[in-house]
């Protein structure tokens, strides 16, 4: 099956082409290699496939495994076409191929770009290599010969470097056309600017120039129609490095100590969008999450009403409040006043929020009644102590805090 | 030195277990193991070492895999997992990675350039043991005090281990200590070893071996322990900076004082990214003696693969900020690492074409140890794929510090690196032992664990592109990501299955396995025409060589390498 | 490197090898430098950076005598070892001897330096981040002084017993290269340190 020099194919001849050697067999130890007739395994083959490879007979891919491991690996591998499990709702999976946001449609974009052309090389590469498998596989009667050796080509080598050098330039390009395009993005006088401090685990959110501080979640215009409405986003840190991710809506960016960096979204229907913090920051970093909702223009404005106000003073939850200003909340937590900063988030509209503790808890009054009485069971590690209430006064907090709309 | 134990081997040829025969109790064989300077023993206890440790990782690995094979699973605390997946990677990198390449490099090297020892064979020791020390101080954390909520004292700060969460005011008590001198004090290992590698090289080939008639291995075993050499004093030089910051209150990574957590995380990638190519190289390195031997034909293009390698390298040292495309650097800075990054990317690509090259026209046999290197291929081509998708910056933006990530690191650590160890492992353990390991077993070896590793890894990028983070302890319902991890998790069944049925291989075919004879391959390399195993001074006489297949010249009179290359 | 058919291969002309010592220890200074660099990338970093405290500009005195100390022994060094290569070894004895002097000089000096620095300008590792990258370059400069020193002084009792010769001139040589790395990293440390970060 060796092939003489005429029949090789173009790419591989080379100047120093060779015959086929006689293979005159090891010196020190065996004796010369015997012609093999067809169907024979040598019985120098130092391999202890040679039972196998006897009664398999023809040379194809399945007899190298056994049938039923090979059905086996099919059907595991079906599983994997599935994306998704049942009880979700495919609008908040947050997925990076699901853009709803102009940056995130630039950074697809670009994916989409990239995946089609590596794709394509893959296709390439993988197939030569299956071809390579296939075709250059020793049969079993082969006759025992070395193939022709070839050290090299200079012009195949210097092909399968110019077309890879040319593939990244183009990559680069494109590339650097939307790194520009997003991070070097002018802010439109229309854009609402948000700033987002980190803390371990938790988002603090402030809205300097509409004078509103929450935590966790974050509100924003939606952009629709003409009138784009981007939310230009201040990121700091308190403490350790964090990282702002909502997959749908732009890539991550950190939040680093001693740095601001900044950036922005531009969601383009109402909803909520998930995400959580990208980098790790500590115990409890799988429990920052974010939800952010985009609102049209008249159901963002209530929102920031309803937010700057000052909170809700029922007179018949005035005994919690005591409470509240007793115990040691008051040392780590605001509620109304100058709504400077604390150690731990804003709580003058709490009940405005959907989630407790950056998403550990749903809210409600039952569940901050047990997340107050042990923080610690929901998220271990979590810096706010159990402050060891009576029933009572947990009570009163309760209906106080639940009062804070 | 001063027992009889080492006559038996200069009998030389004889497989190990033969000579049991011999007037020698246990003690008297650990302890010239202890006290050994002989590379090969050397090599085969960093080896062992390593393998050790991939076990213990792996244990760790499957432990993160349970704990997140479904949404809102709490079974394993918050803490402990975070140690589970800093100590994951931390072992992978340093105490299995370093060591087996160490391991194959201190075995092979002087074997492949006929020469007898190491050039420093005491300091090849020290380096062992140095290496040895510090994986056993930093698996000591597990029981070295309480730590935060009795869960030990393990690391706890991700293996990469981000300023200022080490401070002294967010990492508490002393695991981020343990991480930082256990790490340390093997990276002095690793120098030590990587200056005698090099000195070897350089100065001790035999007659005949120009730079360029080495064996492929030695260039790239070359050319990594330069990369160790400068890799690894970025990493020393800011842990102990770390060290000071937290015991003589220094500023260095201090944010309250003005100090950069960006700055660790410069020192910490300008040693990071040349370490996962110190990492792959080796893997290059056999997959470039594997594969011309079992395709019978040379390596295609010798000088560019050494030009390519070096060209690695020294572009590896220019693309660390890929690594930090979200901290918040300028266009013009991301955008420089976006070239250097995607530059890299053509003679990696390079590489791959000349092993097909190799391949092409050739007479593949497909051992267990080819198996494994057309896997590497496979995969090694995917891991440069998707490795140019991290590339360019606003994806990375989505991808970074995802399962995404994950899966790509994953591709190259173990579908190449990983794979390509275990067909050297297959490939050499004849000439280590003078025994064949069993191909029906290795065989089953590679379709289980091949099966597990797709399963895992290919998954894991669809977990990414929905947005799973890394190093999560548990995730929401609502996400989508539920099925994807469980098809994760029982893919670590299979490699599980996979490295049990090594093991029983090795242990087995080093008692019953057949005799392989010196050269049971059918190579060309100089190792190849010692005893197996080889006798402890190597060679009883320094070999001559005329080209870069001295055995294929022995085998073909007629029709010798020099003739044309 | 290639023969034509027929032809005998070409050998390699020389049967040289660089000395195993002069690799190695080459080898150890690439690994050093790296490290070093780091420090020095670290002090650049911050200069101009720190949030109070003293700065170079305030406290820092040109050490110029303990330059001169430390790059003269750069040069009493080299003489040593043309010495021993010779095998004058009372020659090289001497000035090995100078050579240790004057490193002792510099390491009092520095020390006297940083007495004064901590004692009457309050300046120290915690300080200020000056302080921190400072102290630490500086330092870890004369960290390496302080292991030259103990290796020259080690040489320096085995030639005062009469065992050091000619056939160690290899030897010592690689010893001696180690010092000059030191003194080129001190080079580097005084233009960081001194002129630049003025």
């Amino acid at each position: 099956m060796i092939k003489t020099p005429e029949r090789v194919p173009f790419l591989l001849r080379v100047i120093r082409r060779r015959p086929p050697a006689p293979h005159t067999g090891i010196q020190e130890t065996g004796p010369a290699r015997e012609t093999l007739g067809p169907g024979e395994i040598s019985a120098h083959t130092p391999f202890e496939c040679r039972n196998d490879r006897a009664s398999a007979g023809a040379s194809s891919i399945t007899s190298w495994i056994p049938p039923w491991m090979f059905w086996m690996a099919m059907l595991l591998a079906a599983p994997q076409a599935l994306c998704g499990g049942q009880r979700v709702d495919p609008a908040l999976v947050p997925s990076m191929f699901a853009p709803e946001s102009a940056p995130a449609h630039s950074i697809s974009h670009l994916a989409g770009f990239v995946l089609a052309i590596t794709g394509g090389m893959f296709a390439l590469v993988a197939g030569l290599l299956i071809y390579v498998i296939v075709r250059y596989r020793r049969r079993p009667n082969d006759d025992g010969m070395e193939p022709a050796q070839v050290y090299g080509s200079g012009p195949v080598e210097a092909a399968w470097t110019t077309v890879p050098l040319l593939i990244v330039v183009a990559f680069t390009l494109t590339t650097a056309r939307v790194i520009q395009e997003v991070q070097d993005a002018r802010e439109p006088a229309s854009a609402v600017n948000v700033q987002i401090i980190g803390h371990q685990w938790w988002w603090e959110i402030r809205y300097p120039e509409l004078g509103i501080v929450t935590a966790n979640e974050l509100h924003v215009p939606v952009s629709q129609g003409g009138e784009p409405r981007p939310a230009f986003l201040d990121l700091r840190s308190a403490d350790v490095v964090h990282s702002f991710w909502v997959p749908r809506l732009m890539g991550k960016i950190d939040l680093v100590p001693n740095k601001v960096n900044s950036m922005w979204i531009e969601p383009e229907r109402p909803g909520l969008f998930l995400g959580q913090c990208g980098t790790y920051c500590g115990t409890e970093h799988a429990y920052m999450l974010i939800r952010v909702f985009a609102d049209l223009p008249q159901d963002f404005d209530r929102w920031a009403e309803r937010q700057k106000a000052p909170p809700e003073n029922d007179p018949s939850a005035a005994a919690g409040r005591r409470v509240f200003e007793r115990t040691a909340c008051v040392n780590c937590h605001v509620i109304g006043g100058a709504r400077d900063r604390r150690f731990g988030p804003d709580l003058t509209h709490l009940m405005s929020r959907s989630t407790l503790a950056s998403g550990a808890l749903s809210n409600s009054p039952a569940a901050l009644r047990a997340w107050i009485n042990s923080p610690e069971q929901f998220k271990p590690g979590v810096l706010m102590p159990t402050m060891n209430l009576s029933d009572n006064d947990l009570d009163k907090l309760v209906a106080y805090l639940s009062t804070l709309k | 030195m001063n027992d009889t134990s080492h006559l038996g081997e200069i009998a030389g040829g004889m497989p190990l277990a033969a000579r049991a025969a011999e007037d020698r109790t246990v003690l008297d064989t650990l302890h010239s193991w202890l006290v050994t300077v002989d590379h090969k023993k050397l090599g085969l206890m960093y080896i062992l070492y390593g393998l050790g440790f991939l076990f213990i990782g792996g244990l760790e690995a499957t432990l993160i895999r349970l704990q997140l094979i479904a949404p809102g699973l709490h079974v394993i605390a918050p803490v402990a997992f975070n140690q589970l997946f800093t100590m994951h990677g931390t072992t992978m990198v340093f105490l299995v990675g370093m060591p087996l390449i160490f391991g194959f490099a201190n075995y092979l090297v002087p074997l492949m350039i006929g020469a007898r020892d190491l050039a420093f064979p005491r300091l090849n020791a020290f380096g062992l043991w140095l290496s040895v020390f510090g994986g056993l101080l930093l698996y000591f954390s597990y029981i070295g005090g309480q730590g935060l909520s009795g869960a030990g004292s393990a690391p706890d700060v991700g293996w990469f281990a981000y300023a200022p969460l080490t401070a002294k005011a967010f990492s508490k008590g002393h695991s981020t200590d343990y991480w930082t001198l256990g790490i340390l004090v093997s990276g002095f290992g690793s120098i030590a070893t990587a200056a005698n590698i090099i000195t070897t090289i350089v100065c001790m080939r035999c007659r005949g071996m120009s730079l360029t008639r080495m064996p492929l291995l030695a260039w790239l075993c070359l050319v990594v322990c330069g990369m160790v050499l400068i890799a690894v004093g970025p990493l020393t030089a800011a842990q102990v900076m770390l060290l000071l910051d937290r015991f003589a209150g220094s500023h260095f990574f201090d944010t309250q004082a003005g100090g950069s957590a960006v700055l660790w995380m410069h020192f910490f990638w300008i040693f990071g990214h040349p370490e996962v190519y110190i990492l792959v190289i080796p893997a290059f390195a056999f997959a470039s003696e594997i594969i011309p031997v079992f395709s019978r034909k040379a390596i295609f293009g010798y000088p560019v693969m050494v030009g390519a390698t070096c060209a690695i390298a020294f572009v590896s040292l220019g693309v660390w900020a890929h690594h930090m495309f979200t901290v918040g650097m300028t266009s013009t800075g991301n955008t420089f690492f976006v070239v250097s990054t995607m530059m890299i990317g053509v003679p990696t690509g390079i590489k791959i074409f000349n092993w097909l090259g190799t391949m092409w026209g050739g007479k593949l046999r497909f051992a267990t140890p080819m198996l494994f290197s057309i896997a590497f291929l496979f995969q090694f081509l995917i891991a440069g794929l998707t490795g140019i998708m991290l590339a360019c910056a606003p994806w990375d933006w989505q991808l970074n510090d995802s399962y995404f990530l994950i899966a790509h690191f994953h591709y190259v650590l173990v579908g190449a690196i990983v794979f390509m160890i275990f067909a050297a492992i297959y490939y050499w353990f004849p000439k280590a032992t003078g025994r064949l390991l069993s191909e029906r077993l290795g065989k089953w070896h590679f379709w289980l664990f091949l099966i597990g590793f797709h399963m895992t890894f290919d998954t894991m990028h669809f977990a990414g592109i929905l947005g799973m983070p890394r190093r999560i302890y548990t995730y929401e319902a609502d996400r989508g990501w539920g099925t994807l991890n469980l098809i994760c998790t029982i893919g670590v069944a299979f490699q599980i299955a996979g490295v049990l049925i090594m093991s029983v291989n090795l242990l087995r075919s080093l008692r019953k396995g057949k005799p392989a004879g010196s050269d049971p391959w059918d190579a060309w390399t100089l190792e190849w025409s010692t005893s197996s195993p080889p006798p402890e001074y190597n060679f009883s006489e320094i070999p001559a060589v005329e080209s870069r297949r001295p055995l294929w010249d022995l085998k073909h009179p007629a029709d010798p390498d020099w003739k044309y290359e | 490197m290639n023969g034509t058919a027929d032809s005998k291969p070409i050998e390699p002309t020389a049967d040289w090898a660089p000395s195993k010592g002069v690799v190695g220890m080459s080898c150890l200074i690439i690994a050093e430098s790296a490290i070093f660099l780091m420090f020095v990338v670290a002090y650049l970093f911050y200069v101009g950076k720190s949030l109070g405290g003293p700065t170079p500009r305030q406290v820092l005195d040109i050490p110029v005598l303990n330059t001169i100390c430390l790059l003269s022994s750069s040069a009493t060094i080299t003489v040593a070892l043309r010495a021993l290569r010779k095998g004058e070894t009372k020659r090289f004895s001497r000035w090995w001897l100078a050579t240790i002097v004057l490193g002792a000089w510099f390491l009092l000096g520095t020390g006297y330096e940083w007495r004064r620095l901590i004692y009457e300008k309050g300046l120290t590792l915690q300080t200020n981040l000056f302080g921190t990258t400072f102290y630490s370059l500086v330092g870890l400069h004369a960290t390496h002084v302080v292991i030259g020193l103990l290796g020259l002084m080690l040489v320096m009792a085995f030639t005062l017993a009469g065992w050091v010769n000619q056939d160690h001139a290899e030897r010592t040589h690689v010893l001696g290269l180690y010092w000059h790395f030191v003194d080129g990293v001190w080079v580097v440390v005084f233009t960081v340190v001194y002129v630049i970060g003025r």
